[in-house]
């Protein structure tokens, strides 16, 4: 059974544009034409890239990737309710939230070039944590990070991102626990692409993952990740909540994995193709694209220069992560202690020598 | 002159580390209404209040990834992981966060948490409650591990710890909560990274740690009746080990037996021979003697005192080195 037909099987997920791009909900969601016209621009970059990156990958210059295609307005309409004190926890997946939240896209990615583990970027100055791969166990550090602005006293909210897939791990549960019980200003946003590798979310977990936040004490909505008013309301509700200090909200975000989980798997072996051009017939960016072009807030000249934009940027990309060389071997050494022992320099000389 | 139990010296320890950095806090569980089961944090939230020491759900995974977190927003955790075996559920959070985020972050961030957990064995604890874990954590890289043996140098390691900018992993002696020391309570003198010589000796140095040490002493001064002059090196610091001392003492007694209470193989003993043997090759006069836990589970309470190195197994081993 295919992932999109299972998803009317549950809780309706809340819709503001169909998947024809008609209006089936309140579309004043408090965003004027610019920052709706923006929200388009940056998926249509983030997909160009995402392409660009797989290209890259095929031709040697990046390691394994995994593709977001189909995801754009789950992380972009989320990534756009966060003011700029804010601060993510992504995953591995959380390229297109990233470029929203102004990471350098080049430094990004010399995560997936094998120069540098975690994130090159600076996560305090970028508000966007290191890349997480393990799965789940950026949660608790989001719950930590929470902890500390509660006891600072300060109004900045977290954002944890996280996939279908992690909600069946330890962590999950200790941290949305922790958020509950300590009241955290913490939005745990959960793309629920209906994959996780090779495995469909039906056999990942026989319930809704939006219904454990109520087990936690918690609001959990879930909305459809393919409209990005949608998950925009919901992520700005949540926000709000948040920094008001009423506590942390679970938002599940129905959406698709259009590609294989990275470059390194092949995911005819596992899905039916036709599940796939199910998910691409209700793409986010066309649905999007046609409602702002129907409304007259985007036209047929500011569609072309998205593409425009959004091709300049990849090869932009591209030559700046071509451009990246291996680092120095004393990085393997350099930032490991704040205060390196005495043997540690040793051993670093040995290995320099 | 103050008298100190260990449990006393380290509660004194984390007062002074909560007075002097408004930026340091203390979780875990039950650390703050009941004071810990082993009295470490006690009175410490009624002193400064449930913001700066506060109880967490049972949740170590939690625990530490909220240190970790903590850290991003500038805090000083100072975390307990109420037993040794409790710890395990902490693993991945420690080994793939904690001990490897400052470099991951190209040093943007620093990690300054220090996690404290009552270890090892002689309590006639029940089963998981007296494992010796050093080794998982002496292995992993980004990792400070120390393990005090006595109440003021508990109180100077923590102190160390808490200061420490890296994260540390302070292994306490459960079997030494209640052992008392007088003097003056001092974060100066030796740091992480540096071992001490406890009693003096020439004609073979016995290393030891955290619980084995008091009867690694009373070893010496068995042989010493028995005319072994034996000298007495608590490691202290377990990662990373004192190299220069251990090099120092083999050169100058040319015997070295290694005590401790976890399982021979792939135990600390292997890493301090090998030091050893690169070190100090030439000067050693006997093979290094390892005195240590059995290769099995920690066993019952009834069966504990045939698991733990003896004075007499120590003994043992020392004589054997003398004479080889």
């Amino acid at each position: 059974m295919s992932h999109v037909s299972e998803a009317g099987s549950g809780a309706a997920p809340a819709r503001i544009l169909s998947v024809d791009g008609d209006p089936v909900g309140d579309v004043d969601v408090g965003l004027g034409p610019d920052d709706l016209r923006e929200l388009l621009r940056w998926m249509v970059v983030a997909r160009r890239l995402d392409r660009e990156c797989i290209a890259l990958q095929r031709q040697g210059e990046l390691t394994v990737y995994p593709g977001f295609e189909g995801q754009e307005a789950a992380q972009i309409g989320s990534a756009w309710a966060l003011a700029s004190q804010d601060f993510v926890w992504p995953t591995f997946r959380e390229l297109a939230a990233a470029l929203v939240r102004r990471v350098d896209a080049v430094q990004y990615l010399q995560y997936h070039r094998g120069t540098w583990h975690g994130g090159p970027y600076d996560p305090r100055a970028t508000r966007f944590g290191p890349i997480c791969i393990p799965i789940a166990t950026q949660l608790p550090h989001a719950a930590g990070y929470a902890l500390g602005q509660l006891l600072d006293g300060t109004d900045t909210v977290t954002l944890a991102y996280f996939g279908d897939g992690s909600t069946s791990e330890g962590d999950f549960h200790e941290a949305a626990n922790l958020a509950g019980v300590w009241r955290l200003p913490l939005v745990l946003l959960c793309q629920n692409n209906g994959w996780a590798i090779s495995v469909p979310t039906a056999e990942q977990t026989a319930g809704e993952i939006w219904r454990r936040a109520e087990g936690y004490g918690f609001p959990g909505v879930r909305v459809d990740g393919n409209d990005v008013l949608a998950v925009y309301a919901a992520a700005r509700d949540a926000v709000s909540r948040a920094r008001r200090g009423e506590g942390p909200t679970l938002i599940e975000a129905m959406t698709y994995r259009i590609g294989a989980h990275s470059t390194a798997d092949d995911a005819s072996k596992y899905r039916d193709e036709t599940e796939v051009e199910a998910a691409r017939a209700v793409d986010p960016i066309r649905r999007f694209r046609t409602w702002l072009v129907s409304t007259g807030v985007a036209d047929d000249a500011f569609v072309a220069a998205c593409d425009d934009e959004a091709e300049a940027f990849a090869m932009q990309v591209r030559a700046g992560v071509i451009a990246t060389p291996p680092p120095p071997v004393e990085w393997m050494f350099d930032w490991l202690y704040a205060a390196p022992t005495k043997a540690f320099e040793r051993q670093r000389d040995e290995a320099l020598r | 002159m103050t008298e100190w139990t260990m449990s006393g010296a380290l509660n004194r320890a984390l007062r002074d580390a909560l007075d002097d950095d408004p930026r340091v806090v203390v979780f875990g569980e039950d650390v703050g209404r009941s004071g810990g089961v082993f009295r470490v944090t006690d009175g410490l939230q009624a002193s400064f209040g449930d913001r700066r020491v506060f109880d967490t759900p049972i949740s170590e995974a939690g625990i530490v990834g909220a240190a970790v977190g903590l850290c991003f927003a500038g805090w000083r955790p100072v975390v307990e992981l109420q037993f040794d075996a409790f710890s395990y559920p902490a693993f991945e959070q420690i080994v793939d966060h904690l001990a490897k985020m400052r470099m991951r972050v190209r040093a943007r961030v620093d990690i300054p948490v220090t996690i404290r957990i009552p270890s090892f064995g002689g309590i006639k604890g029940k089963e998981h409650h007296g494992e010796s874990p050093e080794t998982y954590y002496a292995h992993t890289a980004g990792l400070k591990v120390v393990a005090p043996s006595s109440a003021l140098d508990a109180y100077r390691l923590l102190r160390r710890a808490i200061e420490d900018p890296d994260p540390v992993i302070v292994l306490e002696p459960k079997a030494r909560y209640w052992s008392k020391e007088t003097g003056e309570l001092s974060a100066d003198g030796p740091g992480i990274g540096e071992a001490r010589i406890v009693r003096s000796g020439d004609d073979v140095t016995l290393v030891a740690y955290g619980g084995m040490l008091t009867r690694t002493l009373d070893a010496a001064a068995a042989l010493a009746e028995g005319g072994v002059s034996a000298r007495v090196v608590d490691l202290r610091s377990l990662a990373p080990l004192d190299d220069d001392l251990l090099a120092r003492c083999a050169r100058e007694t040319g015997r070295v037996v290694v005590v401790h209470e976890a399982p021979r193989s792939v135990g600390l003993g292997a890493e301090v021979a090998a030091r050893v043997m690169e070190l100090a090759f030439d000067h050693l006069q006997a093979p290094v003697g390892r005195v240590t836990g059995w290769d099995v589970p920690y066993p019952p309470a009834a069966l504990e005192q045939h698991y733990l190195p003896t004075v007499e197994r120590i003994c043992e081993a020392a004589q054997a080195a003398v004479s080889y």
